[in-house]
């Protein structure tokens, strides 16, 4: 494995930089179209209501209101993201499930009309009780969400692999934690917007999307419509982080208000809209069991969790499969049972957010291992050494792992934190805590069943070869895909950087690729990316053979330049050769596509979680609590990470604290609140608690030398994966600062605080009885858990 | 004040001129359009983000008398006559100022659905305080919402900028 690059492991500027920082990247709702109309979706006020009568006549009358949609009006095909449940239609007919489920679209001249329009429809509900509290959804006499799943139960999973009980039975140590993590949501910065129209038969749409496929896909089967008259073009994404997966109704609404009044509709959601759509991260209520061994081997694990999936499905199956397979991956262990239920309940569904189902499993899991640590008096350090995964091993659940050095992480990581240090020395107040995690690059199998490959790319060379184009599906959602596509192909070529230009993604022009989500695309688009380039520079090489009179395999072509690799002949400059290829030959292209090798078991399941490779992380961070407030401060947070070949070393750093931010903020300050009737409590940033500036610690951000044998150059993924240690860092740093433990998400000041408080009452009892009994008073207080009970509950908050 | 001008159905409009990036541009707006939307509807200056509009996320952040804005918590009615910067006048002479190319320099950018308020409320500290400190830059930028970045990078490349360290390409 030569590091003889050009091109690739560069901290080249990204390539959509110019325009970001002058304001011209247009994002979809900074285009306009002549005659465009603008268009929103009434939503219900209610959580759970019967739709007694629509009355749409004194909205049609008002000026400047141009249609108004309904049910009757659109087709009936219930849609979603994973196939085995699609729940949900373009508008309600019978009844509404969550506050902020569709039930009529209108198109006007303008944003106002818009607004005045949606007071005019009327809508008589019989409103029904609502299921709203996941805990007991599946309880008897509960509120039905849909009539045609019993006991709210959406999906049901139990998997178990090894002989578990057998392995706990044997055990040295057995403990048993519960947790709950909360509702979050993705908040990218930019709002959903879609603009539609049609030209005779064929429907074209810009979209902020994470998947022009999947859109194009199920657009085509909701309207029945040949996949090659529906054009998905995405121009600049603000942001998806999982959020931006699935077709709206903003999509599937604006298609038919565009259809019906023949003119481009841009439809759009505001912020509390977005909170309202959601598909963010699912809360979970998780217990978790391990035995382990005298010196903290785990021996067997058992995850039986309960999952909140809102009124529909959207990717929640996956979801829901994720949350158990992937938490087997940083620790080896050979007995493993997963159970599960996600739940339907009254509330905006619940999607895949980044870390798809991962982030909460592994703060449950962290937590409880410290707990365990705790418990046989091993340095939490040591107890994760003990059990890192080895590289070249397949986990209990079927998934092969090649590259993996979670060991080298956590050994890097401990002395990047001066962990020894620390835990020896920190006084009470001040604590450390760490955590792993592993993450897919890229999903082993489609989101809907198909043969297609799962990425594929065109490279075409101007005709006098100063430029090349890449063509390509894949979605630069912000994580820098474009760049580190273009270094790739370049590098590929024997190309610059500096030259590429590239075309992501419109259905029409790019080749199919699956898109931005499972942190599949630097691997996956990059696969195929890297067989085009390679096909530019066999073509390039054999032109330059005819041109120099030497053999092709003599030949090489690096930055541009064509040499001979034996003779000391001149050179030719890549433009002249491509330009005399044109000439001689014809255009010069490049193609390329990816399909996964078979991956995985054969159980019921066994596709979700499987990946060509994995990435593996270890987070420290340091925090210091205020104790009579339970306020929070993050000291400094150290990151090492294992993510293969690294492309771009600055855009893979950036992925780092992205990811990193957003655990962060899911950690401690992040939750989508909830009223009695259902209703958002905080659809604002403010009040939803997105992190500022001011609220960031130092960042250390590094990564151990790594090389995925079955990636391109070795690439495999970051975009994720930094998401999913954070959470249980912070769980466990916090139990080092205070010695207690917060069983619930997000680990706010005021659970902090109240645990502190407590704790005191416990010793101060303890400490009575002991006076009473004459003993002295310095015996310390075991280590305890706080129990659950003694919490706020996580949704039930009428204030 | 701006002069009223109401149409037949009693809706009143107001004549203002906005001096935007040195235009003057002459518009009819309603009393309750905010800046925002006047920039980006009738002005054709979409770099100008809408996030939230509720001055939580700072994509909309504009200059307005060289002092950064919310410009969808500000009337359009409130900006008669005043300067206005956005971020399509950040650039002088076809050149990118320097905190925009210390911005790419440093990879600040991702999604870059924040990245105008981010340069705005940048330059706007480093117009008032050409030397600030890491927490004076990051209270500076703390009124724009970034989802992407951790903040680290964009920190960094205000500082470098502040410190005169950003060359073309010093990546």
């Amino acid at each position: 494995m030569s590091d003889n690059h050009s091109v690739i492991g560069r901290s080249v500027p990204r390539i959509d930089g110019p325009e970001k920082v002058t304001g011209a990247a247009k994002y979809t709702g900074d285009l306009k179209f002549p005659n465009m109309l603008y268009g929103k979706i009434l939503t219900s006020p209610h959580a759970h209501a019967r739709i007694l009568s629509i009355d749409t006549s004194e909205a049609e009358r008002l000026p400047g209101v141009k249609a108004v949609i309904t049910h009757k009006d659109v087709p009936t095909l219930k849609y979603g993201l994973s196939p085995a449940r699609w729940d949900e239609s373009i508008f309600c007919s019978d009844k509404v499930r969550f506050v902020g489920d569709k039930v009529a679209a209108v198109a006007c001249l303008d944003e106002d009309t818009c607004y005045k329009a949606l007071k005019l429809i009327k809508v008589e509900y019989e409103v029904l009780p609502a299921a709203l509290d996941f805990l007991h959804a599946m309880d008897e006499g509960q509120p039905q969400v849909h009539e045609e799943y019993a006991r709210n139960i959406n999906t049901e999973i139990h998997q178990e692999f090894g002989d578990v009980e057998k392995a706990l039975a044997e055990a040295h140590h057995v403990r048993t934690d519960t947790f709950v993590g909360q509702r979050t949501y993705q908040s990218p910065i930019e709002p959903h917007s879609a603009i539609s129209m049609w030209d005779a038969e064929k429907l074209t749409i810009y979209s902020s999307t994470q998947s022009p496929h999947y859109f194009q896909h199920y657009i085509a089967r909701e309207f029945d419509m040949p996949m090659g008259d529906v054009r998905i073009i995405k121009p600049y994404l603000g942001g998806g982080f999982g959020g931006k997966l699935e077709p709206t109704g903003l999509e599937f609404a604006g298609a038919v208000l565009a259809k019906l009044t023949g003119r481009p509709v841009r439809t759009f959601y505001d912020r509390a809209e977005m909170f309202a759509h959601n598909r963010g991260r699912h809360a979970q209520y998780m217990e978790i069991t391990t035995g382990v061994d005298k010196n903290g081997k785990i021996l067997a694990a058992k995850a039986n969790f309960l999952m909140d999936g809102g009124a529909y499905t959207s990717l929640g199956i996956a979801s829901a499969y994720y949350a158990g397979a992937l938490l087997p991956l940083t620790y080896e262990f050979d007995n493993y049972q997963f159970d599960m239920f996600r739940v339907y309940t009254n509330l905006p569904a619940c999607g895949a957010q980044r870390g798809h189902g991962a982030p909460q499993p592994k703060y449950a899991f962290e937590s409880h291992l410290d707990n365990v640590a705790a418990d046989l008096g091993i340095d939490p350090m040591d107890i994760r050494i003990i059990n890192a995964r080895r590289p070249n091993t397949v986990t209990p659940n079927d998934f092969r792992v090649n590259s993996c050095k979670i060991k080298e992480c956590l050994e890097r990581v401990r002395v990047m934190s001066d962990w020894d240090e620390k835990k020896k020395n920190l006084p009470l107040g001040r604590g450390i805590g760490v955590a792993t995690g592993s993450f897919v690059t890229g999903a082993g199998y489609p989101i809907y069943r198909t043969d297609l490959p799962h990425a594929a790319a065109f490279i075409k060379v101007c005709e006098d070869g100063t430029a090349a184009t890449l063509y390509t599906g894949s979605v630069d959602i912000g994580q820098g895909s474009d760049t580190v596509l273009c270094q790739m192909a370049a590098e590929a070529m024997g190309y610059r950087y500096e030259q590429m230009k590239i075309v992501a993604a419109d259905t029409e022009i790019t080749p199919l690729d699956f898109g931005a989500y499972a942190s599949r695309q630097t691997y996956m688009s990059g696969a195929a990316v890297k067989q085009a380039g390679e096909e530019v520079k066999r073509q390039i090489l054999e032109m330059a053979s005819v041109m120099l009179g030497l053999p092709a395999d003599d030949l090489e072509c690096d930055d541009g330049q064509i040499f001979s690799k034996s003779r000391n002949v001149k050179s030719l400059s890549f433009e002249e050769v491509a330009r005399k290829h044109f000439v001689l030959r014809g255009p010069l292209l490049g193609r390329g596509s990816y399909t996964p090798p078979k991956l995985g078991g054969s159980f019921k399941g066994a596709a979700v979680g499987t990946s060509p490779a994995y990435s593996f992380g270890a987070q420290v961070g340091e925090v210091a609590i205020d104790e009579e407030t339970g306020e929070i401060t993050v000291v400094g947070i150290w990151d090492v990470h294992d993510c293969g070949k690294v492309i771009n070393p600055r855009l893979l750093h950036g992925q780092v604290h992205g990811a990193l931010y957003m655990g962060m903020g899911e950690a401690v300050w992040e939750e989508v609140l909830f009223d009695d009737k259902g209703r958002i409590k905080n659809a604002e940033l403010a009040n939803y608690r997105l992190l500022t500036a001011v609220d960031m610690p130092p960042i250390t951000s590094e990564v151990v030398d790594s090389y995925e044998p079955s990636g391109p150059w070795g690439v495999k993924e970051v975009g994720e994966g930094a998401t999913n240690p954070t959470l249980g860092m912070f769980s466990n740093a916090i139990f080092d600062a205070m010695g207690v433990r917060v069983n619930s998400l997000p680990l706010s000041y005021e659970k902090v605080w109240r645990a502190l408080k407590e704790k005191r009452e416990r010793e101060e009892i303890a400490k009575r009885e002991d006076a009473q009994r004459g003993l002295a008073p310095q015996v310390p207080v075991p280590l305890e858990t706080v129990p659950l009970e003694s919490e706020e509950p996580v949704y039930a908050n009428p204030s | 004040m701006a002069q009223a001008i109401t149409d037949k159905d009693g809706v009143k409009r107001y004549l203002i001129t906005l001096n935007v990036n040195g235009d003057a541009h002459t518009i009819l707006v309603k009393g309750n359009a905010i800046l925002t939307n006047v920039l980006r509807d009738q002005l054709d200056l979409t770099g100008t983000k809408k996030g939230c509009e509720l001055g939580d996320c700072g994509s909309c952040t504009v200059l307005l008398d060289g002092k950064p804005v919310d410009s969808c918590l500000v009337l359009a009615v409130e900006a008669d006559g005043r300067q206005i910067t956005t971020i399509e006048g950040v650039m002088e002479n076809g050149r990118l100022d320097a905190i925009q190319q210390s911005m790419i320099n440093h990879a600040a950018v991702q999604c870059g659905y924040c990245t105008p308020g981010m340069v705005l409320s940048a330059k706007a500290l480093l117009t008032r305080n050409p030397h600030p400190n890491e927490q004076e830059v990051r209270e500076a930028i703390s009124g724009n919402l970034c989802r992407c970045t951790g903040y680290v990078h964009i920190v960094e490349a205000v500082l470098a900028t502040a410190q005169g360290r950003v060359t073309p390409d010093d990546h």
